[in-house]
C-alpha cells in the first residue's frame, strides 16, 4: 500500500492532465471551424490564416505553457518506490 | 546534377556516431552479472532514464516515416487541412505520461515488470491473456516495422539517387545492428541524440521552403491561387469531412494510451520529475516536428507546384532547395524518426520471446538455466532474426505500406487500450475481461478495416474501441474477480 500523498496526488494529476487534454481539444475545434468557411474572406495574422493561426499555432504553443504551468502548480514529486520491492532497489543501487 | 559523395558524408559519419554509442550501451551491460539485473539492463537500461532522455525516447518512437514523409506528402495535396489533423498528436505526450506514468512506475517497481506483458502478466494472471498480448506484439510491430523500412529506404532512393537496396541495407542493417548489441540503453541513447536530429532536420527544411517561397505571405497568396481551398479546415475538395478529422482524435489521441511501444517507456525512467520534465520537452519537441514538417509538405505546394506524388514531396523540396552536405544532414532527420520507432519495436520483440515466452513458460523463471550470457546471446540472436526477417521482406515491398503502418497503429490500439488503461484504473478488471477485449476487438478490427464497414462516417478505429470496451466492462462484471491477494501490488 502506498502513501495516501500518491494515491490523492496521482489522482488529481490525472484529472489535470484530462482537463488539458479536453481544453486543448475544445480550443482546437472551435478556432478551426468558428471563422467561417469562406477563404476569399479570410484575415491574415502573420501572414496565416486566422483559424490556422489559432487552431495550429497559437494553439500549440499555449497548451505547452499552460502545461508547463500546471506540472509546476499540481505535479508532486513523489517517490516511485514504498519500500516494498527490496531487489529493485538492490538492482539500482548494485 | 545532386551531388552524392557530398550529400552521403554526413549520413555516414551519423550512423558511425549511432554504432559508437550502441558499443558503450552494450558495455553497461555486460557489468551485469545476475540474470534479473541483466534482463533490466538489457530490456529496461535499470529503469534510469532522465528528463529529458525520457522525452525524447518517447517521442522519437512515436514520430516515424509518416510524420516526416507520408504526412507532410498529404499536407502537400490538401493543405492547410491536414495540418490541423497533425496537431491532434500535440498533446499525446504529455496524455500517456500524465495518466499512466506515475501509477505504471509505482507498480513496475513492486512487480519487477521490465516489459507491458510483465504487468498484465501481474494484473490478469492468465496464461492466454499473456500469449494473446504477446502474440499481438510480434505480429503488428512486424508489420509496423516493415512499413518503417520500406518508407526509409524509399526516402533514401529518392533524395540520394542510390538504389533502394542500397538505402535499405545501410540503414536498415544500421538499426538492427546497434539495437542487438547495446540493448535498451543504446536504444534511448541513440534515441535523444536522434530527437535532436529530427529537430534540426525540421527547423532547416521549413526555414529552406518558407525562404524559396518569399516568406509567409507570399506562400499562402500563390496557395490561394492555385486552389483556395487548400487554405481551409476541410481541405481541398472537401477531403477531410469533419467525422473523419474527428476519429482521428480517437486513433492519435486517446487511442495512444494503448500502444505498448510507448507505454513501455513509462515503465523506465528515473523519478517524476524525470516524468514532469519529459511531458513537457516532449509536449513542446513534439509539436514543433509536425507543425514544422506539415508546414513544410502544404507550403511546398507553393514553392514547386507540380509533384505528381505526395510522398516524393518532402524529398523533392529537400533536394532542390537545399545544398547537397545539409541535404544529407536533412535526410537524417527522418531515417532517425523511422530508426527510432523500429528500434524499440525491435528491442520488445526480443523481450517477449526471450523474457516473456521462453523464460517464462520454457525455463520455469528458473535463473540458474538462464545466466546472463545465455541471455545475452538469445536476445543477439532474435533481435537479429526479427530484424532479417522484416528486412527481407522489405527488399520486396507489397505495395499497400500506408496501409500497413495505420493497420499496426489501430490493431495494437484494438488489443492493448483496455487491459492497459482499466488494469491501471479499475479494480475490478480481470482477465475475462481482458481476453474478451482483446480477441474482440482483433476481431473487430479486422472486420471494420476489411470490409471498410464505416460507423458515422468514422475510421474503423472507433467502432472497434467501442466494442473492445464494452466487452471488457461486460466481461469484468460477469467474470469472477482476481483475487484480492493478487491484487495488493496495485493498490495505490
Amino acid at each position: 500500500m502506498a502513501s495516501k500523498d500518491f494515491l490523492r496526488s496521482t489522482r488529481r494529476e490525472t484529472i489535470v492532465i484530462v482537463a488539458l487534454y479536453i481544453l486543448f481539444f475544445a480550443w482546437w475545434y472551435v478556432t478551426a471551424y468558428g471563422f467561417g468557411d469562406d477563404p476569399s474572406a479570410y484575415d491574415y495574422i502573420l501572414g496565416f490564416p486566422e483559424w490556422f493561426f489559432y487552431s495550429c499555432i497559437a494553439g500549440y504553443v499555449g497548451i505547452s505553457l499552460i502545461l508547463w504551468a500546471a506540472v509546476r502548480v499540481f505535479f508532486k514529486d513523489l517517490p516511485l518506490d514504498d519500500g516494498g520491492d527490496s531487489k529493485a532497489e538492490e538492482s539500482r543501487n548494485g | 546534377m545532386v551531388n552524392h559523395a557530398a550529400m552521403i558524408l554526413p549520413l555516414v559519419l551519423y550512423f558511425v556516431l549511432i554504432m559508437g554509442i550502441a558499443w558503450l550501451g552494450n558495455r553497461s551491460a555486460a557489468r551485469r552479472s545476475d540474470t534479473a539485473g541483466f534482463l533490466e539492463e538489457y530490456f529496461i537500461g535499470s529503469r534510469s532514464m532522465g528528463g529529458f532522455v525520457l522525452a525524447m525516447a518517447v517521442i522519437t518512437t512515436y514520430t516515424s516515416a509518416s510524420s516526416f514523409v507520408g504526412g507532410p506528402g498529404i499536407a502537400y495535396n490538401l493543405g492547410l487541412g491536414w495540418i490541423l489533423l497533425s496537431m491532434i498528436q500535440v498533446p499525446t505526450a504529455f496524455l500517456t505520461l500524465g495518466v499512466l506514468g506515475k501509477r505504471f512506475a509505482l507498480i513496475a517497481r513492486r512487480t519487477n515488470a521490465v516489459t507491458i506483458t510483465d504487468f498484465i502478466r501481474a494484473r490478469y494472471d492468465s496464461d492466454a491473456v499473456v500469449i494473446l498480448s504477446s502474440a499481438a506484439l510480434l505480429v503488428f510491430f512486424m508489420a509496423s516495422m516493415l512499413a518503417q523500412f520500406i518508407g526509409g529506404a524509399r526516402l533514401f532512393e529518392s533524395v540520394t539517387g542510390y538504389s533502394y537496396q542500397t538505402g535499405l541495407i545501410i540503414f536498415g542493417l544500421t538499426v538492427v545492428i546497434y539495437t542487438t548489441v547495446g540493448g535498451f540503453r543504446a536504444v534511448v541513447l541513440t534515441d535523444t541524440i536522434q530527437g535532436v536530429m529530427m529537430l534540426a532536420a525540421s527547423l532547416a527544411i521549413l526555414f529552406a521552403v518558407v525562404t524559396a517561397g518569399g516568406g509567409v505571405s507570399n506562400i499562402m497568396q500563390t496557395l490561394y491561387e492555385i486552389d483556395p481551398k487548400l487554405l481551409t479546415p476541410t481541405g481541398a475538395n472537401d477531403a477531410i469531412p469533419k467525422p473523419f478529422i474527428l476519429s482521428f482524435w480517437v486513433l492519435v489521441g486517446i487511442g495512444v494510451l494503448g500502444l505498448p511501444q510507448t507505454t513501455q517507456k513509462c515503465l523506465g525512467y528515473k523519478d517524476s520529475r524525470s516524468m514532469h520534465s519529459a511531458m513537457i520537452i516532449g509536449t513542446f519537441t513534439v509539436g514543433f516536428i509536425l507543425l514544422a514538417m506539415h508546414l513544410v509538405g502544404a507550403m511546398g505546394r507553393a514553392v514547386i507546384p507540380n509533384i505528381e506524388i505526395g510522398d516524393l514531396a518532402v524529398p523533392t523540396l529537400t533536394v532542390r532547395l537545399m545544398s547537397p552536405f545539409w541535404a544529407g544532414i536533412f535526410i537524417a532527420g527522418p531515417l532517425a524518426a523511422i530508426m527510432s520507432t523500429v528500434d524499440s519495436m525491435l528491442i520488445m520483440c526480443s523481450a517477449a520471446i526471450v523474457k516473456d515466452l521462453y523464460f517464462h513458460y520454457v525455463l520455469k523463471n528458473d535463473e540458474k538455466r538462464l545466466p546472463p550470457k545465455l541471455v545475452k546471446r538469445m536476445s543477439l540472436t532474435v533481435t537479429g532474426v526479427v530484424g532479417v526477417i522484416v528486412f527481407i521482406a522489405a527488399l520486396k515491398p507489397p505495395s499497400l505500406l500506408v496501409w500497413i503502418n495505420l493497420f499496426a497503429f489501430g490493431g495494437l490500439e484494438a488489443v492493448f487500450f483496455c487491459p492497459t488503461l482499466f488494469g491501471l484504473y479499475w479494480k475490478r478488471a480481470n482477465s475475462t475481461g481482458a481476453l474478451l477485449s482483446m480477441a474482440g476487438g482483433a476481431a473487430a478490427y479486422f472486420f471494420f478495416t476489411l470490409t471498410k464497414v464505416s460507423v458515422c462516417g468514422t475510421t474503423s478505429i472507433v467502432p472497434t474501441l467501442a466494442v473492445s470496451t464494452a466487452l471488457f466492462i461486460a466481461g469484468s462484471v460477469f467474470g469472477r474477480a482476481e483475487s484480492a491477494e493478487k491484487l495488493r501490488a496495485f493498490e495505490i
